[in-house]
């Protein structure tokens, strides 16, 4: 049942620079691709159930991660229609409690993460190398059916006597002890994560390996799409997190279960080794989650801006920057624990503003004199610039540690954490998904219910956050399920559960679009984007181990080489050790 | 495979760093610990990648002229479809639910487990090198 | 040309001097928050206000030069742009730029953060300055506070909703003087928040945290646990009464008469009390309250 894979052929371009007959449309859907060139093994369920290719894989972690978005996002509804006023009564303070811990979970651990390093990149990091599947396309369905098993065990924590997990997304000792909290829903919650953190750690393998391995000739890794680039940083990233939170994840279990004094002062242990191992893990969580993004908005902006990304070597810096530094930052969330070094954190912290915003000059510079067409994927990549502009100026307040005792656990950093979260893993990942839907599935989708999904999401988003901010600075502490009429916060507290129903209803006109997308479907062709990046060569969806052809690859963006070779890349910088380009080889083959 | 190998080793070297600044400053050990961890995971890959890299046949990914029919030639096997990824990952749940619900499971999680791990081993066994 | 120019420098360099006058000066925005009632918390206001200032400034220029880019830009026909893809003196600027930035950011909350966590010698009983201190032990626990003042022999406890205003149990302190607060909790992670004071510190079992506050005007001050904690988390209120010295005096003894005693307030409330689900919440919870757990409550 194996399948030995051939290097793809050379497609030379015509000199006329014009796409030739069985080469990929240069401009606009509807360019005559072919479908499937051939579809191996079984099909449906059982297709579904069996297959080791990357793009079933990619689409099925999509979708399960979807829905799980959709169920926190209701959650999250459940939350706001319960703070709208004061002494209310929507849910009970033990419900409350169970929402807001499975609305993190569920956001944090099994919808940001794995629909961008299980879904989109799965699906298009071996598109954008060149390569025909992931290194290990087996223990990639492993991962997929871990990440099914583990969201499935948490979920099943509201059937169980007790209820889910209720100690917030951060299971603090003592609070998540067998005493405070007994009860199968919160063994469920750490058997969820520590099967989910499997999943993770073997697709940070397989992205690692795939990079490392499995590049088409000419593909070196200084010209690998800057997407290819965030994924393989978070992969690493990966590897040095997720081990951590699943060694706390075992201690935690064995002092519930074993008879452990890890994290019992009782019985000589300490409370704060939690808050230590999670943070080391939990905050290169947070670039986990936030790096794919931004690799996704990074291919989105030059395509619309028609210009080649402004200073590819600085983002690539920049990345793995924000990455390093990430892992030297987690006690920050401890500031006011009043047990950690303060000044070595607060600097290091305050440093990540300095790769973020070569990042955003980066991406203004891409747009710089370019010519901006305002497809969706580019109105959700802007709409994602200023939540995330807003989102890191608080971040960089909060980096100082007067600043932070005085904002800490408030609303205040609920709304700076949902809006860097909701810019990143909402916002860029519509853009990427908006991008790369036509490649997935071979058809558009509607620009103008794209829009309306927008337009309603940047207004709610603003509505539902802003307001946040200034209950945190009037005292308004995070994670109460309800507040008294003389605190003040209702006024403000009302503006923002209208935010979150306009966002809640954003969704509606996305359902729509999928839904007209696949009752009347517009074929896509290979390129509907007149896109820059390997992916965007073969066809739409691509065959089954993705190229029969490869154009010559002679820069970061050999798919618009190919179709302009009239205003290709010139390469200035080099890779180190190797020769100057000619720009004469650019046309293809030496003869 | 020399860039690749650079980062890792670049990766390491800073994680080095940043574990003896943390410790001298701050003689905190789970903090140091995770860092040296960190440290190592950049060292180990990344040295014998180094090492690889000098020792390995140039590769056409590597080299920014090569060219598409200069690589030509076979990039790997790669398996068809599986059901074993499937029984293995619901046996993995079995096996952590077995720990949540009590022994009774633990049969279940046993056989679906051991016959993922032999169906596999046969599977490649049968197919050739993955 | 020189002249013309001149006096627009002069302006410059005045505006220069002035800036940090203007910033430094006592009339800071607030944008939102507390000016503080304690000079702790009046420290951390004025380096909230001066950064938030300079977030303002510079993320305002990013979002006008994305505004001015998108807008400026969009397409208007099917001409190709300029393919240019770096500039390497301007990348290097805006890599420099920010790291200075961020130096000048950091020697600033250092300053700040070095007043805010001072703290007087523990048992001292007076501050450098003659004044006296007032020791207090904050005992958090689920779900209320207990205010210990060991020098006086005064414990103060409650749970939730009790006390003044259903605002929790109380913690008096004198205007005008150092209170050193020694916060320790019985059982979980709580957080010790006053809103006023632009302060919060966690209360943790197996830490004691040591901080000083001087609360600088009379007045009442509301306060909560911010730290998720179980159950009532939202219901753990507390308040501060700053008072005259005089009558911080007076209350103690009144508190001492009324038996409100270190031991009293121990045996009352704290970690025998915690076992119960408060009973005076101002949330209905008759659904919410969770089986009784058959286990016994592990506490120290």
């Amino acid at each position: 049942m194996t399948t030995t894979v051939e290097r793809p052929e050379l497609l030379t371009p015509e000199p006329a620079g014009g796409p030739d007959a069985h080469g990929p449309g240069a401009h606009g859907p509807g360019g005559a691709a072919p479908e499937h060139a051939h579809h191996e093994g079984p099909s449906g369920i059982v297709n579904w159930l069996t297959s080791t290719d990357h793009k079933v894989i990619g689409k099925s972690y999509m979708i399960t991660s979807l829905v799980l978005f959709f169920l926190a996002g209701v959650m999250a509804l459940v939350i706001r229609a319960q703070l709208m006023e004061p002494n209310s009564s929507v849910v009970s303070y033990q419900t409350y409690n169970e929402l807001f811990t499975m609305h993190g979970s569920l956001m944090l651990y099994l919808f940001a993460g794995p629909f961008a390093f299980g879904g989109l990149a799965n699906y298009i990091v071996p598109l954008q190398i060149g390569a025909p599947d992931m290194a290990f396309p087996r223990l990639n369905a492993l991962s997929y059916w871990l990440y099914l098993g583990g969201s499935i065990t948490m979920l099943s924590g509201f059937l169980v006597a007790g209820g889910a997990a209720s100690f917030g997304w951060v299971a603090y000792a003592p609070l998540s002890n067998a005493t405070n909290s007994p009860g199968a829903g919160a063994d469920l919650w750490l058997m969820a994560l520590a099967l989910t953190g499997f999943s993770a750690i073997f697709t940070g393998v397989n992205l690692v390996a795939t990079i490392f391995y499995l590049r088409a000739p000419g593909m070196t890794m200084f010209r690998m799409p800057i997407f290819t680039w965030n994924m393989l940083v978070t992969a690493i990233l990966i590897l040095i997190a997720f081990p951590v939170l699943f060694a706390a994840v075992v201690m935690l279990f064995c002092d519930r279960h074993f008879g452990t004094h890890i994290f019992s002062v009782q019985g000589g242990g300490s409370p704060i080794l939690w808050q230590q191992l999670f943070w080391f893990f939990g905050h290169p969580e947070v670039y986990i989650l936030a790096l794919p993004y931004f690799g996704m908005v990074t291919e989105v902006i030059p395509v619309f801006s028609r210009k080649p990304l402004f200073g590819y070597r600085g983002m690539v810096f920049a990345t793995m920057s924000i990455a390093a530094l990430s892992t030297g930052v987690w006690a920050h969330h401890m500031f006011t624990t009043g047990v950690v070094l303060l000044p070595f954190f607060s600097l290091l912290s305050y440093l990540i503003a300095v790769p973020t915003g070569i990042k955003f000059f980066n991406w203004i510079g891409t747009m710089w004199r370019g010519q901006i067409a305002f497809a969706v994927p580019m109105l959700f990549s802007i709409g994602f610039l200023f939540a995330f502009l807003m989102g890191g100026v608080t971040g960089v307040l909060l980096a100082s540690p007067p600043i932070d005792f005085m904002t800490h656990d408030t609303y205040f950093v609920v709304a700076h954490f949902h809006q860097v979260l909701v810019g990143t893993a909402v916002f860029a990942a519509f853009a990427g998904f908006y991008f790369w839907y036509p490649k997935m599935f071979g058809r558009m989708l509607r620009e103008s219910w794209g829009k309306l999904h927008f337009w309603s999401l940047f207004v709610g988003f603003w509505v539902c956050y802003t307001p946040q901010y200034l209950l945190g600075l009037h005292g308004m502490p995070r994670r109460i399920a309800t507040y008294a009429p003389d605190t003040g916060w209702t006024t403000l507290n009302v503006i923002s559960t209208v935010g979150a129903f306009i966002m809640g209803a954003s969704f509606l006109f996305f359902f729509v679009n999928l839904v007209v997308s696949w009752a009347r479907p517009v074929p896509a062709g290979s390129n509907p984007w007149d896109g820059h990046t390997l992916e965007w060569f073969t066809t739409s969806p691509p065959p089954h181990h993705n190229y029969t052809h490869l154009p010559p690859i002679r820069s970061e963006r050999p798919t618009w080489d190919y179709n302009h070779p009239e205003h290709r890349t010139v390469i200035t910088h080099r890779t180190p050790g190797a020769p100057p380009d000619q720009p004469k080889e650019l046309t293809g083959a030496p003869s | 495979m020399k860039v690749e190998a650079r980062i890792l080793v670049v990766i390491g070297i800073f994680f080095g760093i940043i574990a003896l600044v943390y410790w001298f400053t701050s003689y905190e050990d789970a903090g140091f610990l995770m860092l040296i961890g960190a440290t190592f995971l950049g060292l180990f890959p990344g040295a014998y990648y180094l090492w690889w890299s000098h020792h390995m046949k140039p590769r056409s990914e590597d080299d920014p002229t090569a060219t598409i029919e200069g690589g030509s030639g076979q990039i790997g096997t790669f398996p068809g479809s599986s059901i074993w990824p499937f029984i293995m990952g619901m046996g993995a749940t079995a096996t952590v639910l077995t720990f949540v619900f009590g022994l009774w499971l633990a049969p279940i999680a046993g056989a679906l487990v051991l016959s993922a791990l032999i169906g596999a081993t046969v599977e490649s066994r049968r197919g050739g090198t993955i | 040309m020189y002249r013309a120019k001149a006096p627009s420098r002069r302006l410059l360099t005045a505006l220069l001097v002035a800036a940090p006058l203007v910033l430094a000066a006592c009339n800071q925005p607030s944008y939102g928050a507390s000016r503080g009632a304690t000079t702790q918390g009046q420290d951390t206001f004025k380096l909230w206000s001066a950064m938030v200032t300079i977030g303002i400034v510079i993320g305002g220029i990013v979002a006008v030069l994305i505004l001015w880019s998108v807008f400026r830009y969009r397409r208007r026909s099917e001409e190709m742009p300029k393919q240019f893809h770096e500039n390497v003196p301007i990348e290097i600027l805006y890599t420099v730029l920010p790291i200075i930035i961020v130096g000048f950011l950091f020697a600033f909350t250092v300053l700040t953060e070095n007043n805010v966590d001072a703290t007087v010698a523990a048992g001292a009983t007076v501050t450098s300055t003659g004044k006296p201190v007032v020791d207090i032990t904050v005992t958090a626990f689920q779900w209320g506070w207990r205010f210990d003042y060991p020098g006086l022999n005064v414990g103060v406890a409650g749970t939730t909703t009790h006390g003044p205003d259903n605002h929790g149990p109380q913690m008096v302190v004198p205007a005008g003087q150092t209170v050193q607060i020694t916060l320790v909790s019985d059982d979980v992670v709580h957080g010790f928040y006053v809103r006023d004071f632009n302060f919060s510190r966690y209360a943790q079992p197996g830490v004691t945290n040591v901080f000083d506050l001087t609360v600088i005007h009379t007045g009442t001050y509301d306060g909560q646990c911010t730290q998720f904690c179980g159950l009532y988390h939202s219901d753990m209120l507390f308040s501060v009464r700053a008072v005259t010295p005089a009558g911080f005096e007076q209350w103690a003894s009144s508190e001492v008469a009324a038996g409100n005693t270190l031991q009293a307030a121990g045996a009352g409330a704290g970690s025998s009390a915690s076992n119960t689900p408060p009973p005076n919440t101002r949330q209905y919870h008759s659904n919410a309250a969770p089986a009784p757990s058959t286990k016994p409550k592990a506490l120290a």
